[in-house]
């Protein structure tokens, strides 16, 4: 890592000037092919074939673990040897297992090739392959490629990867629309539909859809907004598509959902009294919800390593709205111009990091024991043998947590941690 | 390229990355891309370990590529050697590191480190995680030990008299199956007949301790998917003698406490008594005469399924239908067992295989590996696990070892746990369209509702020979699973005899005929 420790002090008009430490070294974090684990489950008629290593059939499995007994709606096609030695034609090879694949799942409609590591040093064209697969396919199935591998992709950047591949198959429409962008649970999607409904905005667009069927039409007058904060790739593919893309807060608690909902009335010319007044019930509701984890949470420290890129907009969300203290924020990566908002809303007292040497991370953060630090699988449990109380960072992408009926559930997945410690008496 | 939907195990760096966990002092330095770090979480989470696995990756990304990368390995290496102090360096890589081919291992050579290196070849494209166990675990034994090496042909000195006979145990590993609880069982066993235990490793073993491998008289080879590599290089290079037997069962006990009798020169006959475990008399007693001739079906490592085959038909009784594995390095000894089941062996890494025999054999009980577990879960089939690979549930707290004659003691438990209990079954059998007792019930002792099991033998429609109303009642008493069999036969019985419609008569007449 010829790379040193740099601070640099970015100013954004005064907004925020939080200095950055950008590290470089190894990094724990999940790989863009991540993604597949939710996104096959909510696009209901899509596979996702991987074309890689074992390395990427482990991971999956690792990181779905063994929670999906149905069979799953993904697979990894393993490059071996005879495929790396020019023995066999890699496309070849491609064709026959998706032939079977297809044969074997006739309720396919979407098919993802899934690039990765290994896929993308040999120079793997996948993109062409989907092409070729699509027309020997007839329109019976739409074959799409993206790259989720590690070298290109961290973790919830596989989600931004899978959606901008599906941009260019989104049909053109001239109509007004609002195009929400993020897969999100069902249940928070038909919240959103509902209060959207009432605002008078509409027609309302989900983007991935539940089946395939359905993609979202989008043009010049629509307008788009995204659900979470790791979607830039396709903000700007559907952008390339004249769509107007707001700039908002993520819909994570009281605050953030209010702010992500004016956006909309804004472009909508929709006025803040009857936001508001849409928003009243909820918002009180979300408000009293949220008293007795604030309770658990107000005072307490907090770090976060570097995992989904929610970092920001949730340490953003339990300091605003949970009084917690966010000691060190990391992210894989800072997109300072999207994060305007959300960094303006953090205390100058935090270390915002981006980047990861996580052995020197571990060094900082023994140093401040926080009460609670957010990380992934792999370095949980040896925090805990360390005596600090941690939360599974992959929980805030598996969990219903966006929008006023869900801000005290996301508050709650940190008290969880903090009550169990205190009640085991060993 | 090979269609994969779960993987039985992951790839060869992961095998490494067990052995360097296991072990104090060794650290593992992975020339490998973002992400693939998800391997800890094997470690941390599913086996639930207090601290990080041994193992530092060096993070390449895209944009290092047409840069260095090899000085990205350097950094990685010299880093890994300050903060964590090993005795020994191992340096291997990824699958992706080997199509970029710095060399990682040839690098760290050329450093000059204070401590010393061992590049390991672990080939993602061919080779797989046992096999890079077993590699890496080879090369670190054999790089320690060479320079120890007495000249070919010198004889072994004779055994120290003023001491005990001491064995190595060699195989346990993180990850492993119930290594933890097999280490100790084997420990007391060996101490019960006057042996020993020099060395363990990899597990808890620092490069120290393999230095004492060759103090000791002889090894045992615990898992020969980890350590047969090791152990018969430990046999040529320094006559130590190997113990094959894996004490898995009673009978599997005795045989491996009499050939370590042999090889320590010590009377074992007194430790030998069958009562030392409480399998054969639970398995006598009355109430396991319900377990005579359960169709079971067996899957998992090499070492695991052979064990619980001979297990099975020798002290349960059951019918082994069906026998397999993914340890295509033991196929050979699995092929040998399975023919004396009589059946056919499943050597297989393809889990959509496995299901598909196992759908087809529709055994009443599943011992297998998680995969396998959940297979027999939407089959409606009651499943034990013996075998890696496993979940968080399969580490657990209490003492359940596998070796040994309290090891024969929890495989009773186990195997037997899933099961409806004897009276109970017969009940079922009795009163076959009873609400409560019927196909699809959980045993009673298992609580709710087990998801019943789905007709896999077809519909009505679609068939040459029709079957009266009555005559397809009567078969659905008939257990599930040998209902499939039973239409089958009666249909080609039907349709030997020219008959139009099979009656009641009919599946009876069959019944005769099928059973004589």
């Amino acid at each position: 890592m010829t790379a040193r420790d740099v601070l640099a002090t970015v100013s954004e008009g005064g907004a925020c000037a939080l200095p950055v430490l950008r590290e470089r070294g190894q990094r724990e974090v999940f790989c863009g092919l991540t993604g597949i684990v939710w996104l096959h489950r909510k696009i209901q008629d899509a596979f996702f074939l991987v074309v890689g290593s074992r390395t990427c059939a482990h991971l999956l499995q690792s990181a779905a673990g063994v929670m999906i007994f149905a069979e799953p709606r993904f697979a990894t096609a393993i490059l071996q040897d005879r495929d790396l030695a020019g023995m066999a034609d890699c496309n070849e090879e491609l064709d026959r297992l998706v032939g079977r694949l297809l044969a074997r799942r006739p309720d396919i409609r979407l098919l993802f090739l899934v690039g990765s590591c290994p896929s993308e040093v040999i120079k793997l064209d996948l993109a062409k392959a989907a092409e070729r697969l699509s027309l020997a396919q007839r329109g019976r199935v739409r074959v799409l490629a993206y790259s989720g591998s590690g070298i290109e992709t961290t973790f919830t950047e596989g989600e931004d990867a899978c959606l901008r591949a599906l941009v260019p198959e989104l049909p053109a429409t001239r109509e007004r629309s609002l195009l929400v962008v993020g897969a999100l649970a069902d249940v928070v999607e038909d919240q959103f539909a509902r209060l959207f409904a009432e605002l008078g905005i509409g027609p309302v667009h989900f983007l991935p859809p539940r089946r395939s069927g359905a993609l979202p039409p989008v043009g010049e007058a629509s307008v788009v907004l995204t659900a979470q904060p790791f979607l830039n790739e396709t903000a700007r593919a559907l952008g390339a598509r004249c769509a107007r893309v707001l700039t908002a807060p993520h819909p994570f608690g009281v605050e953030g959902t209010l702010g992500w909902l004016a956006a909309a009335c804004d472009a909508w010319g929709v006025s803040r009294e009857r936001l508001e007044q849409v928003t009243r019930r909820a918002v009180d509701r979300a408000r009293r919800a949220l008293e007795r984890p604030r309770k658990a949470l107000a005072g307490r420290r907090i770090s976060f390593l570097p995992d989904s890129q929610l970092e920001i907009p949730i340490a953003r969300f339990l300091h605003r709205e949970c009084g917690m203290e966010p000691v060190e924020v990391g992210v894989p990566y800072l997109d300072r111009e999207r994060m305007a908002g959300e960094l303006a809303l953090l205390p100058e007292s935090v270390r915002l990091s981006e980047g990861q040497h996580v052995d020197r991370q571990l060094e900082r953060l023994r140093a401040d024991r926080p009460d609670l630090t957010v990380c992934g699988l792999g370095l949980a449990n040896p925090l805990e043998a360390e005596g600090l109380r941690t939360k599974w960072s992959i929980e805030l992408v598996f969990t219903p947590v966006h929008g006023f009926e869900q801000a005290a559930d996301l508050a709650e997945l940190f008290t969880r941690p903090l009550e169990r410690g205190e009640r085991l008496a060993f | 390229m090979e269609l994969t939907l779960w993987t039985y195990e992951g790839p060869p760096h992961v095998g490494a990355m067990r052995v360097a966990t296991s072990m104090e002092d060794v650290h593992l330095v992975l020339h490998a891309p973002q992400g693939d770090t998800y391997a800890d979480l094997l470690f941390t989470m599913i086996e639930r370990r207090a601290s990080r696995p041994n193992v530092s990756y060096t993070t390449f990304q895209a944009r290092d590529l047409g840069g260095d990368t090899a000085g990205l390995t350097k950094t990685a290496v010299r880093e890994a050697c300050e903060r964590f102090r090993p005795q020994v360096l191992l340096v291997g890589e990824s699958c992706t590191a080997e199509l970029i081919q710095d060399q990682p291992g040839a690098l760290a050579q050329g450093m000059d480190l204070p401590v010393p290196v061992v590049p390991l070849e672990l080939p993602a494209y061919s080779k797989k995680e046992n096999w890079g166990a077993s590699e890496t675990f080879y090369r670190l034994v054999r790089a320690l030990l060479a320079p120890l090496a007495p000249p070919p042909g010198q004889e072994r000195p004779e055994p120290v008299e003023s001491r005990r006979p001491r064995a190595n145990l060699l195989g346990p590993s993180a990850l492993g199956f119930r290594c933890r609880d097999d280490v100790e069982e084997v420990r007391r066993l060996l101490d019960s007949v006057g042996i020993d235990v020099g060395v363990v490793a990899p597990e808890g073993a620092s490069p120290e301790d393999l230095l004492r491998i060759p103090e000791a008289d002889f090894n045992v080879c615990l898992y020969p998917e980890v350590a047969r590599t090791a152990c018969s290089w430990l046999a040529r290079t320094f006559g130590m003698p190997t113990v094959e037997a894996c004490p898995i069962g009673v009978g599997a006990t005795r045989d491996f406490l009499r050939e370590v009798g042999r090889c320590a020169g010590v009377d074992v006959d007194a430790a030998l008594a069958p009562e030392r475990s409480r399998l054969p008399w639970y398995s006598r007693s009355v109430d396991s005469t319900y377990l005579t001739g359960k169709r079971v079906f067996i899957f998992g490592d090499g070492t695991h399924a052979l064990a619980a085959s001979r297990v099975a038909r020798e002290e349960l009784g059951f019918t082994v239908v069906g026998l397999g594995t993914y340890s295509r390095e033991r196929a050979r000894e699995v092929r040998a067992e399975a023919e004396a089941c009589g059946v056919e062996a499943l050597i297989t890494d393809d889990y959509l295989d496995v299901e598909a025999r196992i759908a087809e054999l529709r055994p009443e009980l599943v011992l297998g590996t998680q995969m396998e577990r959940h297979v027999a879960k939407r089959l409606g089939i009651p499943c034990a696990v013996i075998s890696a690979p496993v979940h968080v549930q399969d580490f657990p707290a209490r003492y359940s070892p596998q070796m040994g004659f309290e090891g024969a003691n929890v495989l009773f438990d186990t195997w037997i746990h899933p099961l409806m209990m004897g009276l109970e079954e017969h009940l079922l059998g009795m009163f076959r369209e009873d609400f409560e007792f019927h196909d699809g019930a959980a045993p009673s002792h298992l609580g709710g509702d087990a998801p019943g099991a789905p007709e896999q033998d077809g519909g009505e429609q679609d068939r040459a020979v029709a079957w009266d109303p009555e005559a397809s009642a009567e078969l659905r008493k008939v257990p599930f699973f040998v209902r499939g069999k039973a239409r089958r036969n009666t249909e080609q019985f039907a349709q030997a005899q020219g008959l139009g419609t099979i009656t009641v008569e009919t599946l009876y007449d069959a019944k005769a005929h099928f059973g004589r």
